[in-house]
């Protein structure tokens, strides 16, 4: 095999990343809204987003060793300022029903819309909506990284098991807040929000988390990430290496905590209405899972499992349910049977692939190369050869 | 130098370290040996302000660095290589290095000293891309010194480097201590290996139950018959 340099596998990872997206907005064109194709395209969406979460998650459990489980409770804060502030004011009466149009009178989306669609007409507005769009989504980072800086203050003095438990009983602070009341003028209580503007292309999900996700990489690789690693692997050591242990533990819990917010943005788009009921400690299970099942401290193998658990939970195996799967059709296929199904799936990744589908390994050209040449092959390299391999893409990486 | 006066410290009731005097002069080794428990690895970790100090001052180069953090220790050119040390095992050999030169921004310097970090340990430069955990023993010994060596440091405190090693082994490592101290660092040596903690020091303390019992240059408290009884089985 011709070995790859650098530079040829940049251009080689762009080119692929085009036609990708390429296919997705071509298809997304040709597909007709009643096909059963469909299907991919959001399992595309949502897994993006799912993957954005996941790899988030995956930055504070996997590279700095902090069990959080606290994803859904901030992907809850991003979600609701997202929905609150795009809501068009004509809409506004009819969605707070219960508290008057409440609050907010505005909608970033649509005034940014219509003051560029006077300047430039359709395109003003489909452009001023989009600036709106990323611009909230930042603010919903930005806003959900403010709560986590302020819970992170308490929480990040407390070790393992029991910040789990902190940070899980956070999040449901948090979505109690969002149910009460008294804050139905602004989170319309445990009403839905709904009638906000969303994408109109597959390709704003996977474009808008695939910048994410890139952003994070380059964090890992940077000397911060070198210092979240040094922490998740030995906090002591790290500590008489001068590496500020509060100041790091913060800022992954802030940074993620950010993307989590920005997530729950997307996820409020996908879903086009938002309530809060869904954003329990199952979902961050859910999420949890994908990072198990992916790999604990690879970013590939999140992305990976993000869209795996996405297509079986909403595509593949939704036959079970119905009755009628792969032309097999059984009584025992009732509703909820694809759940038994699914956790057998799990059972046999996670017995078969103890450290996850990725392990803590990176996806590479070579490594692809590798992968099809042992299924065509047939034949199983040695794990010494695998290692040298995977030292010597790490070592061109740099 | 480093000059430790009247230092004592409690972890809850039990009081640890009890009144400890101690001077590192410029351009030694020195040696603080004692059986388990005597409180040496504590009196390191309070001078890293790694554990709280009840009493006593810290001067180094006549700076109170009594009441600072333990990355302005760092900063000021002190750094401890941990007991048992506690490598970052699923970090690269590179990795590790480079954590060790986290407080330094000079690129070039990093560069230097990585280099000269790969001629004392030859080994470390063949197993660069690899992760720590897989070293042997020896192998990580050597991968915590030299990663403590990448904050370029002017004291250097080793934490029992020869636990748990083979013979030859803790002989290269006793041999590269000397190396590193002909390149203008001090080392302050913690041992149970009495007896080759001596041979190389130029002056060495003995410890306690939390106090100093003895001082003396190395090679005569290698011929004290209470040392010899006590710590080198003679």
């Amino acid at each position: 095999m011709t070995e790859l340099t650098k530079r040829n596998k940049s251009i080689l990872s762009v080119i692929v990343c085009a036609v990708f997206l390429a296919a997705v907005y071509i298809g997304d064109m040709l597909v007709p809204p009643t096909s059963g194709m469909r299907m991919l395209f959001t399992v595309l969406e949502k897994g993006s987003v799912y993957a954005l979460v996941a790899v988030s998650m995956n930055l504070l459990n996997g590279f700095t060793g902090l069990f959080s489980l606290g994803q859904a409770g901030f992907m809850l804060i991003g979600a609701y300022i997202y929905a609150i502030f795009s809501i068009p004011t004509a809409m506004r009466d009819s969605v707070y029903q219960y508290f008057e149009g409440g609050l907010i009178k505005f909608s970033v989306t649509e005034n940014l819309g219509n003051a560029l669609g006077t300047v430039m007409g359709d395109f003003g507005v489909m452009l001023g909506e989009h600036i709106g769009m990323i611009f909230l989504m930042l603010c919903a980072g930005i806003l959900t990284a403010g709560v986590a800086a302020l819970i992170g203050l308490p929480v990040l003095r407390l070790k393992s098991d029991y910040l789990a438990i902190a940070t899980l009983g956070f999040a449901e602070i948090l979505r109690a807040f969002f149910q009460w009341k008294a804050a139905g003028p602004i989170t319309n209580s445990s009403n839905l929000l709904r009638s906000y503007t969303t994408y109109e292309t597959p390709l704003f999900p996977v474009i808008a988390a695939g910048l994410c996700i890139a952003f994070i990489v380059l964090l890992i690789n940077s000397s911060y990430g070198r210092a979240f690693k040094a922490i998740r692997d030995d906090e002591i050591a790290a500590e008489a290496m001068g590496v500020n242990l509060f100041k790091h533990k913060q800022m992954s819990f802030i940074i993620s905590s950010f993307f989590a917010g920005l997530g729950g943005a997307l996820l409020a788009m996908f879903q086009s209405s938002v309530a809060s009921t869904p954003f329990t400690s199952n979902m961050t299970y859910e999420i949890l899972l994908i990072v198990v099942i992916g790999g604990i401290g690879s970013v590939t193998g999140s992305i990976i499992g993000a869209y795996l658990f996405v297509a079986c939970s909403e595509w593949w195996l939704r036959g079970l349910d119905s009755g009628a799967f792969l032309g097999i059709s059984a009584g025992f296929m009732r509703p909820g049977f694809r759940k038994v199904v699914f956790a057998v799936i799990i059972m046999c990744i996670v017995l078969f692939y103890s450290r996850g589908i990725m392990g803590n390994k990176e996806f590479s050209w070579e490594g692809l190369v590798g992968f099809f040449k042992r299924i065509f092959s047939g034949k199983k390299k040695t794990s010494e050869k695998n290692h040298k391999t995977n030292t010597d893409k790490e070592k061109e990486a740099r | 130098m480093l000059s430790i006066k009247g230092l004592h410290v409690y972890y809850g009731g039990i009081h640890a370290l009890r009144g400890i005097d101690l001077d590192v002069p410029d351009g030694q080794i020195i040696s603080l040996i004692g059986a388990n428990g005597a409180g040496k690895s504590t009196t390191l970790k309070s001078i890293m302000a790694m554990v709280p100090k009840t009493e006593g001052t810290v001067m180094w180069n006549d700076k109170n660095i009594t009441n600072v953090h333990t990355r302005e220790v760092v900063g000021q050119g002190i750094v401890l290589c941990p007991e048992g040390r506690r490598v970052f095992p699923d970090l690269t050999v590179e990795e590790n290095l480079r954590i060790g030169a986290y407080l330094r921004k000079d690129k070039d310097g990093i560069q230097k000293d990585k280099d000269w970090v790969y001629e004392l340990f030859p080994r470390m430069k063949e197993r660069e891309w690899q992760l720590a955990g897989t070293l042997s023993g020896g192998e990580q010994q050597m991968l915590a010194v030299g990663r403590a060596l990448m904050s370029k440091p002017k004291l250097l405190m080793l934490d029992e480097p020869s636990l748990g090693l083979a013979p030859l082994v803790i002989r290269d490592i006793f041999a590269i201590i000397k190396e590193i101290k002909a390149a203008g660092v001090n080392v302050l040596l913690i041992e149970q290996n009495a007896k080759a903690a001596l041979e190389i020091s130029d002056f060495a303390y003995v410890m306690e139950t939390g106090t100093i019992t003895m001082s003396g240059v190395g090679k005569d408290l290698l011929n004290d018959e209470r040392v010899k009884k006590a710590y080198l089985g003679e």
